[in-house]
């Protein structure tokens, strides 16, 4: 199986989680919709990548043990405030336009076309986070954030790409925090979005 | 034996799920229509990947096929080839009708802020281009929220994709 591919439905489905985790207790009502439309955008994008991979999206989202989950850390962490959660933001688009990109032009014509439509969608997801970091970008919490959460978002990318990540979001490289292992936060949300599948009998219809 | 148009005619009766104004064919996501030997070949095109209605256009161009006496294959196309330019000019103007404004044209690349915020947005109720841009998300991931300073009107605007 496409590792890199894998690695981007993961991360687009577990960032979905995330994000949908702020449905109905967002600050504002506006940010309660844009959350609700970005995450199920991005769960859209994992489900469209999981099957070009296989023929069953909804097995390779939900029926795999923990380990073989290949998303990022940065997706992975359970953000209780509003800083953290647009740092976050900000920062995986910015990474997440330079593989999608790269995959447009990808050899496959299916992952390209796939690449390209995902792109068009991504698009607003990056107007939004641009317009919330240009409203936070002086405050010390969203500083704060950033410097904390920039090792993780240089982890979402192969190593090729960081440079080209550090340089638009004017950070220094460091030492990522690798894809590979798993937070303890993960294990919390793969008991919660597999529980479902999990708890049905064998041969249940949805 | 069913005919190509008479396909056509038919999946233009199908309304679509959310926005039952439009039928699937004015909103462009029908790609192509191919009759064989009894089967009805149809190639549907998402608006956004992770619209929830996907499903239920696909049983709703799996029954209209059928209801022809045609054995339906419907192909879901996940690549960039559906765009909000393929809105026909008569789903333009009836979602125009019921208070959403119809997307702007797409340019060779993905939209910026600044050019959303700086192109032209039209008021549905009374034409004014006196808009703003309120939320970049709406009801639906497929649209955004603006206010009409001249008629006092929130409305819905369809993003360009």
């Amino acid at each position: 199986m496409n590792e890199l591919l894998l690695s981007l439905a993961d991360d687009e489905l577990v960032i979905g989680w995330r994000d949908s985790e702020w449905t109905g207790i967002a600050p504002l009502l506006e940010e309660d919709v844009a959350f609700s439309s970005i995450a199920q955008n991005e769960i859209g994008h994992a489900r469209a990548v999981y099957e070009l991979l296989a023929d069953d999206a909804d097995a390779l989202a939900f029926d795999r043990p923990l380990e073989e989950y290949r998303c990022a850390p940065l997706v992975e962490l359970r953000l209780l405030d509003w800083a953290h959660t647009i740092a976050r933001r900000w920062l995986y688009e910015q990474a997440d336009e330079l593989r999608i990109s790269a995959l447009m032009q990808d050899d496959d014509a299916r992952v390209a076309g796939l690449a390209a439509k995902i792109n068009r969608e991504e698009a607003y997801h990056r107007m939004h986070a641009e317009l919330w970091r240009e409203r936070l970008a002086e405050t010390p919490q969203f500083r704060t954030a950033v410097a904390e959460l920039w090792p993780h978002a240089l982890g979402v990318l192969p190593a090729e790409q960081r440079g080209a990540l550090a340089a638009r979001v004017e950070l220094e490289e460091v030492d990522p925090v690798e894809r590979g292992t798993h937070s303890a936060e993960l294990a919390e949300l793969w008991e919660e979005m597999t529980m479902v599948r999990r708890s049905a009998p064998a041969g249940a219809q949805w | 034996m069913v005919t190509a148009e008479q396909v056509w005619a038919a999946l233009d009766g199908i309304p679509d799920p959310e926005i039952p104004v439009v039928s699937l064919v004015d909103l462009g996501v029908i790609r192509s229509v191919d009759v064989r030997a009894g089967h009805v070949h149809v190639e549907l095109t998402p608006t956004f990947l992770g619209c929830p209605a996907l499903e239920a256009m696909k049983r709703a161009l799996e029954e209209t096929v059928s209801a022809l006496g045609a054995a339906p294959e419907v192909e879901v196309i996940q690549d960039d080839s559906w765009s909000t330019d393929r809105i026909t000019p008569a789903g333009r103007e009836k979602l125009r009708a019921a208070g959403f404004a119809p997307p702007a044209p797409r340019e060779a690349s993905a939209p910026t802020l600044v050019q959303l915020q700086a192109s032209v947005h039209r008021c549905p109720y009374c034409s004014s281009t006196k808009t703003r841009l309120e939320n970049i998300f709406g009801p639906t991931p497929c649209r955004s929220l603006r206010y009409c300073e001249s008629c006092r009107q929130p409305f819905e605007q369809f993003k360009t994709i």
